[in-house]
């Protein structure tokens, strides 16, 4: 059995540990309450910018946009939504695995496809296994604003314009509730797939439809990454906000554990000691 | 007088929510007036200064767009822009220093260069700001 002295350092080791994870996962909390509510703050924005998209591009028939058309397949971009840091339970894994499944199944040869990696957990994944990176963005902030992540989304957007890729794909961790977010594909470009509920609307364009989708249709593709990052942000840390405290809590039991432990260690000293005080005062007799 | 709804809405959230007799923006293809009652209509915008004229005459509100497009329905107008603030909620000296970079990094680059472009429209950013508040 392990000395007194060892188990108690393993007590007062766990219970520093689990004041750290406690801390982390107040941090957490209070991230993640800012990133749920930037989360909502986009979704008029995006409701609105998709009716109009989807209102131009099928209420003008006839034209056809480079971005609303596909076209032969050489070359398959994919964007990666994980964190700059870990701790976070499943949540990078997931995004990582699945990523990395598709493209297992998809793709033959290294040349077909690579990497925009967002936050480092995927740069150091996919760069350590030898796949193409072709941009990569770490260190961005708990609460993006669109203006900070406007130049990764617009040169990804150009990416596709100017023939690099002729397919993108968005992974990222879609956010449920604080305990359930799930990994979510989406094919981002070419936009072959919108559609709507709502009743369209005809409009009158100033100066032509093809402008106006020249103009709007890039946007769209940079708001859908944008949504898709504030997506991520609040799964991260409600997920990490759940690591965390399932770490507290296993902690909690451990110090249970080892404080029973130790006190039956202490009793069988003690219980040890009167034997040997009665033993040797019997010896006297 | 008849109004019109008309919301300023960013990705950062709404900005401007009102019920106006008229709206005047300037469009990529030039300035555009809107009155209640105007047939649905999509335009994109330029850098500029939106003006909602109030019911009863007052001075108009201010909101700097930075680009995004006008939409309009028979019941509401919508402005979806990628920034917009209102003249109360700019940070004048932030754009002023924003001003002077842009000023600056367009006399160190050639104007062919697409840093000079971007430069440039930093520089309209920011100079629409400066109007919006008055302070230019």
């Amino acid at each position: 059995m392990a000395s007194l002295r060892d188990i108690k350092n393993s007590i007062n080791s766990t219970k520093k540990m689990s004041q750290i994870t406690k801390a982390m996962e107040m941090t957490s909390a209070a991230k993640w309450n800012r990133g749920v509510m930037n989360a909502k703050a986009f979704v008029p924005y995006m409701e609105k910018i998709q009716e109009v998209t989807v209102a131009v591009a099928m209420g003008s028939n006839g034209i056809n946009h480079p971005m609303l058309q596909s076209r032969p397949v050489k070359k398959t971009g994919y964007i990666v939504m994980t964190s700059d840091r870990g701790l976070a339970g499943a949540f990078n894994s997931n995004v990582i695995r699945r990523v990395f499944q598709t493209i297992q199944n998809r793709h033959k040869s290294k040349d077909e496809y690579s990497i925009i990696a967002i936050g480092r957990v995927a740069r150091d994944f996919f760069a350590k296994r030898g796949i193409n990176v072709d941009l990569e963005i770490v260190g961005i902030s708990d609460q993006p604003s669109f203006e900070s992540v406007k130049d990764i989304t617009s040169s990804t957007v150009g990416m596709f314009s100017d023939g690099t890729f002729d397919e993108l794909y968005l992974y990222y961790t879609h956010y449920k509730s604080a305990i359930t977010q799930e990994v979510t594909e989406k094919k981002l470009l070419p936009l072959t797939d919108i559609s709507t509920s709502s009743k369209l609307t005809s409009y009158e364009f100033e100066p032509s439809a093809e402008e106006i989708l020249d103009v709007l249709l890039p946007q769209y593709a940079e708001s859908l990454i944008y949504g898709a990052l504030l997506d991520s942000k609040a799964s991260e840390h409600a997920a990490r906000m759940t690591a965390m405290r399932n770490a507290t809590d296993n902690a909690k039991e451990m110090i249970k554990n080892y404080s029973l432990i130790y006190n039956r260690a202490r009793q069988a000293a003690i219980t040890q000691e009167i034997a040997e005080i009665v033993g040797g005062a019997a010896a006297l007799e | 007088m008849k109004t019109i709804k008309v919301s300023v809405v960013t990705p950062d959230g709404p900005v401007y929510e009102s019920d106006v007799e008229m709206v005047s923006t300037k469009a990529q293809s030039g300035e555009l007036g809107i009155l209640p009652g105007h047939i649905p209509m999509v335009a994109p915008l330029a850098i500029g200064v939106v003006r909602l004229k109030k019911a009863g005459g007052k001075e108009p509100d201010l909101v700097a767009v930075s680009g995004g497009f006008l939409e309009v329905r028979p019941e509401k107008v919508t402005i979806l822009a990628q920034a917009a603030e209102k003249a109360e909620d700019i940070d004048v000296e932030r754009a002023l220093r924003a001003r002077e970079r842009a000023e600056q990094r367009m006399k160190d680059q050639k104007a062919e260069h697409t840093d000079f472009r971007r430069a440039e429209l930093a520089l309209q950013r920011a100079i629409n700001r400066l109007t919006v508040t008055g302070k230019q």
